[in-house]
């Protein structure tokens, strides 16, 4: 299944929405444009909602990093909601479980970047 | 180990199964190179699980050899063979690059490289696969060869929690 991804403002902060895999191609190409697309509306807090993300390769812990990378630069946070299994063990093997704040609830989630 | 075939002379006992296919390098040849491998790895019997982690190790071999190897040029091939035997499933992905050695592939868990976009392919098919190897190809390129052990009839798999770097246990 190919990436879907929607947002909605929550205050300061955007919420992505996404759904489907984040592999090398379009999954990743698109979570790159919508990061990029925020970070150009002056959107710096982006809480990024992974409840159906299932499946994540190389290609698209790479462009979480990257995402990841790109919002600090600009002095913003990225974090994550709602790691699947998959994807929290997929974070765990390759350390970036600790890299990311992680969170398993919206509002407390919300709340962290205030 | 050499899992392409040659002409003259059968490789494999007849009860072994061989399938080979030449990939063109593109994006669409991941998804159909891991496709295929999950099918097989179904009827051989692999858990929901296994199957997740050939089904990555197979996309991420396929990815080196599409991006590393071969610099994503379209005049070049990408060569996948899987092997089923009474013991395990064998997996060979063969890319017409220059190759490459294991020892001069950075640490992608090392502090330093933690945030780096790219480098986990490798460190990925080697924590899913019971085992892994670079060798250098009959192309000049690289030739990815893992393995994963057929589960045992009626007993779970023999190797549930992943491969050489398996997973860590869940947090409680």
């Amino acid at each position: 299944m190919s990436l879907r991804a929607t947002h909605r403002d929550a205050g300061q902060v955007t919420v992505v929405d996404l759904s489907g895999r984040i592999t090398l191609g379009d999954g990743s190409a698109l979570l790159r444009k919508t990061i990029r697309g925020l970070l150009d509306d002056q959107r710096k807090n982006i809480l990024l909602n992974l409840a159906d993300v299932d499946y994540i390769d190389s290609s698209g812990i790479g462009e979480l990093v990257h995402g990841f990378t790109s919002v600090k630069n600009q002095s913003g946070d990225l974090k994550l909601l709602h790691l699947t299994k998959k994807v929290r063990d997929l974070l765990q093997i390759t350390k970036l479980y600790t890299v990311f704040d992680v969170y398993t609830d919206e509002s407390t989630a919300l709340q962290s970047f205030k | 180990m050499d899992g392409f075939a040659r002409s003259g002379g059968l490789r494999m006992a007849p009860d072994n199964k061989h399938l080979e296919i030449t990939l063109e390098t593109q994006v669409e040849s991941v998804n159909l190179a891991e496709e295929m491998c999950l099918r097989v790895a179904e009827a051989a019997g692999f858990g929901e699980d296994d199957c997740y982690r050939i089904g990555m190790s197979v996309r991420e071999g396929v990815i080196n050899a599409f991006h590393y190897g071969n610099q994503e040029r379209p005049d070049k091939k990408i060569y996948l063979a899987v092997d089923l035997t009474a013991e395990k499933m064998i997996i060979h992905v063969l890319d017409e690059g220059t190759g490459f050695n294991l020892s001069d592939i950075a640490d992608p868990l090392a502090e330093e490289n933690l945030l780096s976009t790219s480098g986990r392919g490798i460190f990925l098919m080697r924590a899913f696969m019971d085992e892994f190897d670079v060798l250098s190809g009959k192309t000049g390129g690289a030739e990815i060869v893992m393995s994963k052990k057929l589960p045992v009839p009626g007993g779970g798999s023999p190797n549930g929690q992943g491969g050489q770097n398996a997973a860590p246990e869940r947090e409680a």
